[in-house]
């Protein structure tokens, strides 16, 4: 039972990350043009991506 | 470039390198409106285009709002940036950013972290929670209670805030609203989960059920935030489009300045066709276009000196207009606040989630607090009797009720949305539901203001463009627009008889334009053109209303023009019921009159003097076209000008109402038999968990199913 001390604060924490990541890309407006987002994947420019405004929270 | 190109970016072909970013900042950001814009093609062709100009410092369109956010290099202005743009063949308009809410979506972004957070701890809980059900021994279960306890408090303390404050805002106002039982239920879930992981006594814990239940309702909430936001930014954008400017004449010279800031005294310069932005006096005698606020169609003329209330059109030529009051005190302002506080009177209109609500909290917590006497006088024990109680309030909570509307309304205000229609007012759809009669107006609503024209050759068409702009007469006024693309010819020694028309030398030949039988006539040196003129119903007016008729609606016309006129065009459409020359009172008192009668009235209308009209009926719907107060006053407004978008609305609306009423059904069926098994003590946190997430998804898709 030992095994469940080290097993659940892991698991914890990588949940946290994913956590933590869907609030970071929340907060730098990655969810604000899903349309536009699906359609700039059709663009062949892929070694000059363009700059995302950056909205401060 | 191997893309598909949609219309809006054949004209634009090349592709260069997008726009670098330049340190913006969000403050200087200007928004440029591009209507037309619609596939990755017009991304990349919008963004090079911007990119190339010097005064263009970084460009980012979003697809979504069909606009692009453009940062200007330091000392440059947006004007380059449009003539850019227009020649390349994307429409383009300024948008006023203080009209416009901030690009992001604060509120959505917060339900969406929200619902992240639940749905992590319910993950996590969850996981954990399999352990105690497949039967984890006592020391185990107790830390497993603990770990739960700390991951799921301070999540449901961050993620069921919305519930909180809205059944809180409920409750201080003695009103029952969906959130009261569902923030009771997280709320005693917490607590009695909390109590049990402390006295350690064996029991369930709730913790899981809490959280899911949490989740499911903020997915629900999202989805309909964002199919409302969308509407809403649109009609936002409406606004912003008229930018509140105007040309102040000062002692230097022009001056462009913002409407706010304008003083009695000053004096602003008024194009032709422009709209007076603050009530003043003209300082020469003109023409004006009163029909936006009075509903006259024919143009008034008035003296030097004469005044102007905001809104009016100026006619003919421009003016120099002095300003008497400024633009908060103007004529059009006062009757937009008049339009707020009727607007207040349908606020009180209570959606079926409320009237559900009313009857719904009462019964369940009735159950939950007959179930907990019951089990306390039967058994004694009184905290197995809290734990029947909870498990009464989680598993009737009306996940699948909470969801049942919501859902509903938020896929057909979506798909509304994609067919050119915006709702604005939560109880939108519901009302529509319900309409058995509709009131169009004429002007504006039903046709379209400008006539439509014979073809005529080119010179025939300068002859007559250079005629009709030689008078202020209404029908003179109409031909000039219909010609606007031509360029008048030179003509010598014009002369204008009053009520007969008007002549001219054209190459030392008589030309004119006469008084006909059936409107005016242009006259030639060698032939005779007549030119009549008629008002141009708006595309799908007929094909709407036949349709509107067919399926039992009762359709009426209302009009401030003369009966003679307003027949005219209703036997065309085919409306037989018409009330003609009406003043703006009137409409209001008729939809009054009716509704009183027991009709509900959908009242479809685009100028001020339909707002009085439009806010007081049952349903409302405005052309996009419409002045701003009828905008604000309607729950509608259809981005088309196409008036079959009337029909649409109401078959969705109705068939809105069918799955409202489907999905009650189901979740019914769904307590029916969940309510016995919490009550009678057998539900456990697993049967509350599964149970309630399947009847919420059921819910849910049949609330998107086509």
């Amino acid at each position: 039972m030992n095994i469940l001390v080290v097993l659940i604060p892991v698991s914890v924490c990588l949940g946290a990350a994913g956590l933590a990541a869907c609030l970071w890309t929340l907060r730098h407006g990655q969810y604000d043009d899903l349309d536009g987002d699906a359609a700039r994947i059709l663009l062949d420019d892929a070694d000059a991506p363009p700059p995302r405004p950056l909205t401060k929270p | 470039m191997t893309l598909l190109a949609c219309p809006g970016c054949v004209a634009a072909a090349h592709v260069a390198d997008t726009a670098a970013d330049a340190g913006s900042q969000a403050a200087d950001a200007v928004y440029i409106a591009l209507p037309q814009i619609r596939c990755a093609a017009c991304i990349s062709g919008v963004e090079a285009v911007l990119a190339a100009l010097p005064s263009v410092a970084s460009a980012r369109v979003n697809l979504s709002a069909k606009r692009v956010r453009v940062v200007l290099s330091p000392g440059h202005d947006l004007s380059r940036a449009l003539d850019a743009l227009n020649e390349a063949g994307y429409e383009a308009h300024e948008l006023d950013a203080a009209a416009l809410r901030p690009a992001g979506d604060v509120e959505g972004r917060s339900l969406l972290a929200r619902a992240a957070v639940a749905g992590f701890a319910m993950m996590n809980v969850m996981a954990i929670s399999v352990a105690v059900w497949s039967g984890a021994g006592d020391a185990t279960r107790a830390m497993f209670h603990w770990v739960s306890a700390a991951i799921a408090l301070p999540a449901l303390a961050f993620s069921a805030v919305p519930f909180f404050a809205s059944a809180a805002v409920a409750l201080k106002a003695r009103r029952m609203n969906m959130d009261v039982p569902i923030a009771l239920a997280i709320v005693l879930a917490a607590a009695t989960s909390l109590y049990e992981t402390i006295a350690d006594t064996g029991a369930h814990t709730w913790f899981d059920a809490a959280l899911s239940l949490t989740f499911f309702l903020l997915v629900g909430r999202y989805l309909e935030h964002r199919a409302r936001a969308s509407a809403r930014s649109a009609a936002a954008e409406l606004t912003a489009l008229e930018l509140p400017r105007a040309t102040r004449l000062t002692a230097e010279g022009r001056e462009t300045v913002d409407v706010a800031a304008l003083c009695p005294g000053d004096r602003i310069a008024l194009a032709a066709g422009a709209r007076a932005p603050v009530d003043g006096t003209a300082e020469r005698a003109a023409m004006i276009d009163r029909s936006a606020l009075t509903g006259e169609a024919a143009p008034v003329a008035i003296a030097q000196g004469g005044a102007i209330g905001a809104g009016e059109v100026i006619l003919g030529a421009p003016l120099t207009l002095r300003v008497t009051r400024r633009a908060e005190d103007s004529a059009l302002r006062r009757l937009a606040a008049l339009v707020e506080i009727a607007e207040t009177g349908r606020h009180r209109y209570s959606g079926l989630a409320d009237r559900t609500a009313r009857l719904y909290a009462p019964v369940v917590h009735g159950l939950a607090a007959a179930a907990f006497v019951l089990w306390w006088a039967v058994t004694g024990d009184l905290h197995h009797a809290i734990a029947v109680a909870t498990a009464t309030l989680i598993i009737t909570c009306p996940c699948a009720l909470a969801l049942a509307i919501p859902a509903v309304t938020a896929a057909m205000t979506g798909r509304l949305f994609r067919a050119g229609v915006l709702l604005k007012s939560p109880t939108a759809l519901e009302r529509l539901a319900e309409v058995d009669c509709v009131l169009f107006d004429k002007t504006g609503t039903l046709t379209e203001g400008v006539a439509r024209l014979p073809d005529l050759d080119p010179a025939a068409a300068s002859v007559a463009l250079a005629l009709a702009q030689a008078s202020d007469h209404p029908a003179s006024r109409a031909l000039a627009a219909s010609l606007a693309q031509h360029a008048p010819a030179l003509l010598e020694d014009l002369h204008e008889t009053p009520g007969a028309g008007i002549s001219g030398l054209w190459d030392g030949a008589l030309v004119c334009l006469w008084r006909g039988a059936d409107g005016p006539e242009l006259h030639l040196p060698d032939r005779r053109i007549p030119l009549p003129m008629r008002e141009t119903p708006r595309p799908g007016a007929a094909e709407a209303i036949a349709r509107l008729r067919r399926d039992g609606f009762d359709v009426a016309m209302l009009t401030g023009d003369g009966a003679d006129r307003a027949a005219d065009l209703a036997a065309r459409l085919g409306i037989e019921r018409v009330h003609a020359d009406i003043r703006p009172a009137d409409k209001a008192a008729l939809v009054h009159q009716m509704a009183a009668q027991g009709k509900r009235v959908l009242m479809v209308g685009d100028g001020l003097n339909d707002t009085a009209a439009l806010a007081g009926a049952h349903a409302s719907l405005a052309p996009a076209t419409a002045l701003d107060a009828a905008r604000v006053a309607s729950d509608g407004v259809m981005l088309a000008g196409d008036l079959r978008g009337v029909c649409d609305t109401l078959d969705l609306a109705r068939r809105a109402r069918r799955r409202i009423r489907q999905n009650l059904i189901l979740a019914a069926v769904y307590n029916a038999v969940a309510i016995p098994v919490a009550v009678t003590g057998l539900a456990t946190p697993l049967m509350a968990a599964a149970v309630m997430s399947s009847s919420s998804i059921l819910v849910v898709l049949n609330a998107v199913r086509r």
